[in-house]
């Protein structure tokens, strides 16, 4: 199957979900209305919407091309960094590492995916930002708090800029017998991840009795992680054919960054909940900021990277 | 014509401010409200009065009206344009220099005009953590103006986006927190309404500040 066919029965395939769960939606607001209506069914209606928002800005970029989804993830990026840093400590010695951290190393990793300069891409921030970033907070002359200052930076910049940008990187793989068809791995990334969300959301929503993580995440459940990592991995298996893996692959490989991206959404909470706040942000509507949306995948996209580096690029 | 202008110049500079900071009011103690009120707020940046002005309702926008000190801006011909015309400041004099109008004056005749004010009570930008102690401006605005609500304004970040000395400013997200309004309280005296405004004031601010 070619990519174009491919794309258009994944999206295609979306879309349906999507209408089907726009109509359950409509379905259950109609049915609660007479009842003064429900916030969790207010809030599932308004995931749903955005869901549709999303879909379509993502099938716009890659209708764009390669630039396009360069371009859309160094948005994702700049979006989650901002969401980062408005909630964190900093003091006016860190601005000038800020300045270097939106203004210089952010657009630069998502060039050198642009320019297919891998080598660069993968120590840019572990190695040159690690170690620049430091140097012009302590040119600040600012000495309070200054290990939790620096770390708090590299932290946001590893975890909003770096992480996520390997997603695109997916694009500069060569793997024999897959090439020109790099785009439907994002897509499968994607795909599984926020399909594990969701999944973990709906069986959380409908079986979930025993919490989880109460002191870090109230709303995570022991049925919604187990239903919600099933569900996302037999999806997974059952992509096969837009991927270079067998369906065994795949399900093992969607397995893997299930648990990823669970652990990543596990780990982000207990930031916001160390900062006294429920959501990132308020970007995206009922789903909260662009980091909510993106924590599990940014903790899932660079350990997919590499398994399919590892074992699929020679 | 020039009225028409100074609007469009002003929904600018919000748009603008707006798409930097992607500023979000919390009416966490009350309600957007027409009556004659002083938001009084914390200020760290020359764009505090402009984030204010930006966040409340176009409504309510027009009858508020920054209080802003006289020396800073009408020191050139754009800065008095924009305190003057666009926000229609009350330019007062700070350090009694030139003071041919008593300033609890000026602001009071606004507040009995009906307009709302915006007030930074600190007096002057504060480059640290937290709050400077209070001018006593507000005291006796609240005394000469005794219905008018006084309500706390938190801006959260703005100091961060721009520091005093950057040049570049970084794209952090702001929000400004609304309190419940304040007013003076029979027999109460300069300092302990004061102390009060303040802490109702700092009570809106994140931990860790």
């Amino acid at each position: 199957m070619n990519v174009s066919d491919a794309l258009f029965a994944v999206f295609a395939g979306l879309f349906a979900v999507l209408l089907l769960a726009s109509l359950a939606g409509a379905g259950l607001h109609l049915r609660v209305a007479g009842r003064g209506g429900s916030a969790t069914i207010d809030n599932l209606n308004a995931r749903v919407r955005a869901w549709w928002a999303m879909i379509i800005v993502i099938g716009l970029a890659i209708w764009a091309g390669r630039w396009g989804v360069i371009a859309l993830f160094g948005f994702v990026s700049f979006q989650c960094l901002r969401e980062y840093v408005s909630l964190t400590y900093t003091r006016r010695g860190d601005h000038l590492a800020l300045v270097w951290s939106f203004f210089f190393f952010l657009p630069l990793q998502y060039y050198l995916i642009a320019i297919d300069w891998y080598g660069l891409f993968t120590i840019l921030i572990p190695v040159y930002a690690f170690l620049l970033l430091p140097i012009v907070a302590v040119l600040g002359a600012d000495t309070t708090r200054f290990l939790e200052r620096a770390a708090k930076v590299q932290w946001g910049l590893m975890v909003c800029v770096y992480c996520v940008s390997h997603v695109p990187a997916l694009l500069a793989l060569d793997i024999p017998g897959f090439e020109g068809r790099n785009v439907l791995l994002i897509v499968f990334v994607v795909l599984i991840v926020q399909a594990s969300d969701v999944f973990q959301y709906v069986w959380g929503k409908l079986l979930g009795r025993r919490k989880l993580a109460p002191a870090v995440s109230p709303s995570k459940t022991v049925e919604g992680l187990v239903g919600g990592v099933a569900s996302a991995t037999l999806v997974g298996a059952a992509m096969w054919w837009i991927t270079p893996f067998s369906p065994l692959q795949a399900g093992a490989i969607a397995l893997v960054i299930n648990l990823a991206g669970f652990f990543g959404g596990l780990v982000l909470s207990a930031i916001k909940r160390d900062r006294g706040v429920k959501d990132w942000g308020y970007m995206v509507e009922g789903h909260g900021g662009m980091l909510d949306r993106v924590d599990s995948l940014s903790f899932a996209a660079p350990i997919f990277f590499h398994i399919v580096r590892y074992w699929w690029v020679p | 014509m020039g009225r028409w202008l100074d609007d469009w110049v002003g929904a600018l500079i919000c748009g603008f401010a707006k798409l930097v900071t992607g500023v979000r009011a919390l009416w966490r103690g009350c309600e957007p409200d027409p009556r004659p009120r002083v938001y009084f707020a914390n200020h760290r940046s020359h764009g505090d009065f402009v984030l204010i002005w930006a966040a409340l309702p176009p409504v309510l926008r027009n009858r508020t009206r920054p209080v802003a000190g006289a020396d800073y801006w009408r020191a050139s011909p754009l800065r008095r344009y924009i305190a003057e015309r666009v926000f229609q400041g009350v330019l007062i004099a700070r350090n009694g220099e030139g003071a041919a109008d008593d300033p609890i004056t000026q602001m009071s005749t606004a507040l009995a005009a009906g307009d709302s004010l915006i007030l930074f009570p600190e007096g002057t930008r504060n480059l640290g953590d937290g709050l400077l102690p209070f001018k006593s401006g507000l005291f006796h605005l609240a005394r000469a103006q005794p219905e008018a609500e006084l309500v706390p304004v938190w801006i959260e970040n703005l100091g961060r986006v721009m520091p005093k000395g950057s040049t570049i400013p970084v794209p952090l997200l702001c929000s400004l927190s609304f309190g419940q309004p304040l007013t003076l309280q029979s027999g109460e005296d300069r300092h302990a309404f004061l102390q009060r405004a303040r802490e109702a004031l700092l009570a809106l601010a994140p931990r860790e500040e």
